[in-house]
């Protein structure tokens, strides 16, 4: 019965993992191009982007 | 890569000079002598294309970096500036991209989306972890991990809401303050009610809680407003990467002879422009010196191009065909006829009655409604049992299960999909509003130049011309960039002869002369390539001849052609019971010739007041009107118009007062458009219904006092996925009409108009 007591944090730290997660996706550009990202997948091309 | 090679060629002659100080004006300084150039590139729409780009781009000296994003169309060129700009447009045209400068500097940078964005992601983490826990309380949980579950449920929600929810509590604020009400009124009264009671309850160690509630609608919620806000900011983004028209600068004779480009906000009047043949000119201004042809078919609707030589007075935004002119400047840019069209623009928009959308009338019923019905029962409760907090529990359960999820879908859901309809048949909706009004239109005006025809002349009857003389017309006018001789070139290129360029020259207002051998060949107006034009009475209705040593060898007539699908679309227009007319700037002749081919009734010689008086005419008759135009003389009119479509290929400004632009050539976009608008207007009153519906039956239940949050829950889930389902059955028009051929691409490709690439 007291199981909870340590699953209850865990869960909410796996859903706050996700959420920090989403956050750092959208802050770093990942959604800016979604449609480019969808076909970059497929392009032969293993030159690593020049920064 | 053949799947996009769309065969754009670069824009019609810009020269390559200014064209460069252009890129350099339009790039941000990133400091460490390095700059930033965005390009907008339409036509980029597969893998194939990111590469293309990228590649072509990234080869050019001076070039640090290229990336291309796909969702804008829009490519990023960070270049060092040592030498000037690398030539990125001309490059871009080289490999069958059309490319254009793109400044973002004009617009803020789009945070309203991120904001959603992050709304939604902090609501959906609250929203799954509540549910979690409460499913365990529902699932009989003892009292103790009950009150420790609805606790935690409250340490989750509350930061959630206080994130998540500004979005709404910020509108319904901004609302109340003016006095008004909108749909984001009962939501946040809705919310925060049920967060407030719920705490009341967990402090008291109540048995319900209303968290999952309150947090789940802000979700749901969420979902439908972050929808919306993309089909927006897309369809923008996407109206905003298709070709300026208005000229950025130009290169400005200085006092002492040195020649600078300006911007155009810097030109002021008495200044000395140099104005090079394919350029548009900046300003109004008046030829001092040079000859040339003048296309004002943006500005007026005359289809036909006029000659001007000194003295004459041009009108910023006509484009130079064939010969460089020096011009001083009449008036500043904002002085300019573009500027009073925006004037005229604005005075329609004013005039034109403000229309509220299907939400917002349904919030201003539904709102008092719900609050009086949660109040009612507050009282009722209390004379029944006097029971104050039973009677206030009841009627926060009203509020909550009225809460309108279903009806905050309801309609932007199918407004989406429409949207997305559209986008799939080549046509970028404004917003949800312009659809609505789109299907309550029963009358369409036409513009005539650019819009039921192509604005581009097309030779008539080439085959009863004598094939040798077409052929050296068509060999000759390949030199030039006259629409006719664009059109001939078209007509004959087949049969033309090979020609040395060195012996064909150009002069201005005139036509095109050629010397082969001993003779001399001239193609262009009968009274400058005939010698004696008033003995040749064969003219008729041809606008240019071919004369060898000045005796006609041939005559050619041009007419603007059609544009493709017009006849069709007016004829299914016509036939589902729509009034047709065309209002044009041209001469009544060409009008009226088009609008009896097309059978509509017209109007010629109409100025743009004049357009805005009509449409003010007949929607004062009851009518609604629907405005297809693409010129800037039609901006006013698409502005004052119950809805509005223009070509891809209008001017910015009447892009811009548009509520739809469509990029395909073919005029049937009209008809579809309005199928889609009306099969969606039909969506929308089934899901407002079926919101209606559920709140008959859940408020008498609420009302009762047998809601739980279990029920509350299920019941706001249910509605919700019923009314979203319904808006996914939107298909477009019925396919059995349009003609047998592949669904048009979703590319964004701004097809060139026929000739173009001559």
């Amino acid at each position: 019965m007291t199981d909870f007591l340590y699953l209850v944090p865990i869960a909410l730290g796996l859903g706050l993992a996700g959420l920090a997660a989403f956050m750092w996706a959208l802050r770093s550009g990942q959604y800016d191009d979604l449609d480019g990202a969808a076909e970059r997948i497929l392009l032969d091309d293993d030159k690593p982007l020049r920064k | 890569m053949s799947c996009c090679a769309p065969g754009i060629e670069p824009a019609a002659g810009e020269s390559a000079a200014s064209r460069a100080e252009e890129v350099r004006l339009a790039s941000r300084d990133l400091g460490d002598g390095l700059r930033q150039t965005d390009l907008s590139v339409p036509a980029m729409h597969c893998g194939g294309c990111i590469q293309a780009v990228e590649g072509a781009l990234s080869a050019l000296p001076g070039v640090e970096d290229a990336r291309v994003n796909l969702s804008s169309r829009r490519a990023t060129i960070r270049w060092r500036d040592d030498a000037g700009p690398p030539p990125f447009v001309e490059t871009l045209g080289g490999i069958g991209y059309e490319a254009h400068l793109y400044d973002p500097g004009t617009e803020p940078k789009d945070t309203a989306l991120t904001e959603l964005l992050r709304a939604l992601a902090v609501a959906g983490f609250a929203a799954s972890n509540i549910m979690l826990l409460s499913v365990s309380v529902w699932a009989g949980a003892d009292p103790a991990t009950r009150d420790l579950f609805h606790a935690l449920s409250a340490l989750i929600a509350l930061p959630a809401l206080a994130y998540s929810g500004r979005v709404f509590f910020r509108s319904a604020w901004n609302a109340l303050k003016h006095g008004r009400t909108n749909m984001d009124v009962p939501i946040s009264i809705g919310v925060t009610m049920a967060f407030g009671l719920s705490v009341y309850e967990t402090l008291h160690r109540g048995a319900h809680a209303y968290f999952d509630a309150s947090v789940t609608l802000l979700f749901f919620l969420l979902i439908g407003r972050t929808l919306d806000h993309l089909m927006r900011e897309r369809a923008r983004t996407a109206v905003k990467g298709l070709a300026r028209l208005a000229a950025r600068g130009a290169l400005v004779r200085q006092p002492d002879g040195a020649n600078v480009y300006l911007p155009v906000d810097d030109i002021a009047v008495g200044m000395t422009i140099l104005l090079a043949a394919g350029e548009r000119v900046p300003v109004d201004g008046r030829v001092v010196s040079g000859r040339s042809d003048i296309d004002r078919s943006l500005l007026s609707g005359e289809s036909a191009p006029a000659p001007v030589a000194a003295g004459a007075l041009l009108q910023a935004g006509t484009l130079n065909l064939t010969g460089p002119l020096t011009l001083v400047a009449t008036a500043v840019a904002r002085d300019s006829f573009l500027a009073e069209m925006m004037r005229l623009m604005e005075a329609a928009e004013a005039g034109r009655s403000a229309y509220r959308r299907i939400a917002d009338r349904a919030s201003r019923l539904y709102a008092p409604v719900v609050h009086a019905a949660a109040f009612l029962t507050l009282i009722g409760w209390l004379i029944v049992t006097g029971d104050l907090h039973r009677a206030v529990t009841v009627a926060i359960a009203v509020l909550i299960i009225t809460c309108p999820c279903a009806l905050g879908l309801a309609v932007p859901m199918v407004q989406v999909m429409a949207a997305r309809r559209l986008f799939e048949r080549g046509m970028l909706l404004k917003d949800g509003g312009a659809l609505e009004r789109l299907a309550e239109i029963d009358t369409v005006v036409f513009d005539k130049t650019g819009t039921l025809t192509l604005g581009q002349p097309r030779l008539l009857h080439p085959e009863t011309i004598d094939a040798d003389a077409l052929g050296l017309a068509a060999a000759m006018a390949l030199h030039s960039r006259h629409p006719y001789s664009r059109a001939l070139a078209a007509a004959g290129a087949a049969l033309a002869p090979p020609l040395d360029a060195s012996v064909v020259s150009e002069h201005p207002g005139a036509g095109l002369e050629a010397r082969i051998g001993k003779q001399v060949y001239r193609l262009g107006r009968a009274s400058w390539a005939l010698s004696r034009p008033d003995e040749d009475n064969d003219i008729g209705a041809a606008n240019v001849v071919l004369a060898r040593d000045g005796r006609r060898l041939a005559g050619f007539a041009f007419e603007d052609g059609l544009r493709d699908g017009a006849r069709a679309a007016i004829g299914e227009l016509t036939e589902r019971g729509f009034d047709v007319e065309v209002l044009s700037g041209d001469r009544d002749a060409a009008v009226r010739r088009i609008a009896g081919e097309l059978g509509a009734r017209h109007l010629a010689e109409v100025t743009p007041a004049g357009k805005v008086a009509r449409i003010g005419e007949i929607e004062a008759g009851g009518h609604r009107v629907l405005m297809v135009g693409d010129g800037l003389n039609d901006a006013p009119a698409l502005a004052a118009a119950h809805a509005s479509m223009a070509p891809a290929s209008a001017a910015d400004v009447g892009r811009n007062a548009a509520d739809l632009v469509f990029l395909h050539e073919s005029l049937r976009a009209v008809p579809e458009a309005i199928g889609i608008a009306r099969n969606a207007a039909r969506l929308v009153q089934q899901n407002l219904a079926l919101a209606v519906g559920y709140n008959v039956i859940a408020v008498p239940i609420a009302v009762l006092g047998y809601v739980t949050p279990l029920i509350a829950a299920a019941a706001m889930s249910s509605s919700s996925i019923i009314v979203i389902a319904n808006a996914l059955r939107l298909r477009g028009v019925r396919r059995g009409r349009t003609p047998a051929r592949a669904p048009t691409s979703p590319s964004l490709v701004a097809q060139p108009v026929a000739g173009n690439s001559g």
